[in-house]
């Protein structure tokens, strides 16, 4: 029995990648989509899900991977090259900012988190000369026609969601995940018993950066254009968290259940009620805290007593 | 423009900051929910402003008070019908919460308002002080900045509900012991919250164009004025807010507007790390 997940997941991981040769480039972006909102929800559930800090710092990972991995390349890099090194700068931004702002909790820590975020956008948007400002920057377009880019982009996302399901599974049961589901229950009895907490926290924040960054960067790629608006969105920021929250924060499960149906909800609100667009994810948001909590707001619950 | 005239601007400005902040700070403080709706409340006191002055001739200074209540209204059945419900929860819950209500809120006013800036005009000269020039305009919105901020802390020490508020804050359990409805006293903590937010937006809707767009901006204003100054004190949003005024002033004269933003956020992460209590006041809760 406990084996059906992994099957589940197996399968659903075959079927995204079997869609560009059973349906059309639309359902391509679509898989695209899934698999790129997964892999950005099985990271924030490192920091949120197992370890309770209410990150909003997706967006600022995401745009910050965007906008190196579109410099290098612009810069000649080979693409994957610059993506790699996106992942790299952006992990390693994260632990230097992670030891520093981890020491808050709670309010503090959320504020901080989203203050980050604005705070990249506003170096976004000054260094002109660098980044293009408020115009964007263009990336180079990826010759090969439609067809081809669809599916290079659909493995890479699909690539970078396995690596992230991977790492869950290896954090979730060895000695890191332990560690960081004690601090998410008692943060000071966790500190008590001989967890560094400190480095625990930050190495669940660089976790939840290293993909964040890769997708960024992939993501400038394929969409060819990039601003600091889009990159360092407020509402990827938020929408992200919502995914593990509607599938269950700290499972192995729980963010790719959650991103998948967010991303098909939005799908079809989005054709269909354009202008109420907002307004329909927001409903969906009170809702989810209204009538979901029991199931999989439940972790969180605990760490309210804390 | 000499350096006068760069701190009048900060303080003119830096007295609207406070203003801003000060609603969000008491709910931040009393009830340990981060708003998110406090920018687009702002926005919606702008608007009923602009649309008071443009239709009904009235003026701002006037229209300041009607509108409060009306924000207050909203502001007291949001938190009575909803927020309430997930008070003691954990800060990623009711901050989604109140994330989810400002897309619906800043959605419906996108379509009504649309995103065209609109502004009030009050054509009131200008006042020029030794080479520094004050617009009357601006003058006024301090004046009512401070009057109302000073208002909101005459109410927190001498009345009654004040009194419950600060008790709520202090020990919710031991306040409910006391016979205080910590319910409705969220609730009217909320209301009031809004109700310095619409009156805040009647005030920028005469020194700033109204337009839904900068909901986030003004957000993100009262983030910092709040850790420069402190929680749930309205002394230390007062500090926070002229001190942002004037952070603001002094980095848009020697760099750039955008520079000026970016220097508060920045300042209020180095502060966050360095100093959570902020300036003035105590840590509000954990």
């Amino acid at each position: 029995m406990k084996r059906l997940p992994y099957v589940a997941f197996a399968l659903w991981f075959l079927l995204l990648a079997a869609v560009p040769f059973l349906a059309s480039n639309y359902f391509v972006k679509i898989a695209t989509f899934l698999a790129m909102y997964a892999a950005l929800a099985l990271s924030w559930n490192f920091i949120g899900g197992y370890t309770g800090y209410p990150s909003f710092s997706t967006a600022a990972f995401f745009g910050l991977g965007a906008y190196t991995g579109a410099l290098l390349q612009n810069a000649g890099l080979w693409v994957g090259l610059a993506w790699a090194c996106a992942a790299v700068v952006t992990t390693v931004f994260a632990a230097v900012i992670g030891f520093a702002i981890l020491r808050m909790r709670g309010h503090y820590f959320a504020i901080g988190s989203i203050a980050l975020v604005e705070a990249l956008m506003l170096v976004a948007s000054i260094l002109a000369d660098l980044t293009g400002g408020g115009e964007g920057l263009n990336v180079k377009i990826m010759p090969g026609g439609p067809d081809y880019i669809g599916r290079v982009f659909l493995y890479t996302m699909l690539g970078i969601m396995l690596a992230a399901f991977i790492t869950t599974v290896l954090v979730d049961r060895g000695r890191l995940g332990f560690g960081l589901r004690c601090i998410q229950q008692n943060e000071d009895a966790a500190d008590m018993v001989g967890i560094d907490t400190r480095r625990y926290k930050t190495a669940a924040f660089a976790l939840s950066a290293v993909f964040c960054g890769a997708i960024g960067a992939a993501y400038a790629s394929w969409v060819a254009y990039i601003s600091p608006s889009d990159s360092f969105s407020i509402l990827l920021t938020l929408k992200v968290p919502v995914m593990v929250l509607l599938g269950g924060p700290g499972t192995i499960f729980g963010p790719i259940v959650g991103s998948a149906a967010f991303v098909m909800m939005e799908e079809t609100i989005w054709s269909k009620y354009l202008e109420y667009h907002q307004a329909v994810l927001g409903l969906v948001i009170v809702l989810l805290i209204f009538f979901l909590p029991g199931g999989v707001l439940r972790v969180f619950r605990r760490r309210a007593a804390a | 423009m000499d350096y006068g005239q760069v701190v009048a601007n900060g303080l003119m400005i830096g007295a609207v900051y406070a203003c801003i902040a000060v609603g969000f700070s008491l709910v931040w403080g009393v009830l340990n929910v981060i708003n998110m709706m406090h920018g687009s409340f702002i926005m919606l006191g702008g608007y009923l402003t602009f649309f008071a002055w443009l239709h009904l001739k009235v003026s701002p200074i006037v229209s300041v008070v009607p509108v409060a209540a009306i924000l207050f209204v909203v502001g007291y059945l949001i938190q009575y019908l909803m927020i309430n419900r997930v008070v003691m929860q954990p800060v990623l819950t009711t901050l989604t919460l109140t994330f989810g209500l400002d897309m619906i809120l800043y959605n419906f006013m996108n379509l009504w308002f649309t995103a065209t800036p609109r502004r009030v005009v009050l054509d009131l000269g200008r006042l020029d002080l030794g080479g520094v020039i004050l617009p009357l305009d601006r003058v006024v919105a301090m004046g009512l900045a401070l009057l109302l901020t000073g208002l909101l802390y005459t109410v927190m020490r001498t009345s009654r509900i004040g009194r419950a508020i600060v008790a709520v804050r202090m020990d919710r359990d031991a306040a409910a012991l006391m016979g205080i409805r910590v319910n409705k006293v969220y609730a009217i903590t909320f209301g009031i919250g809004a109700l310095m937010a619409g009156a805040c937006g009647a005030l920028v809707a005469v020194v700033f164009p109204i337009t839904t767009s900068v909901t986030g901006l003004f957000l993100g204003k009262a983030f910092v004025i709040c850790v420069i100054g402190g929680l749930g004190s309205v002394p230390g949003a007062l500090v926070g807010g002229l001190a942002l005024g004037l952070i603001e002033a002094f980095a848009g004269f020697w760099f750039s507007p955008q520079t000026a933003i970016l220097a508060g956020f920045v300042i209020m992460l180095v502060l966050l790390v360095v100093r959570p209590t902020g300036l003035v006041g105590r840590r509000g809760y954990e």
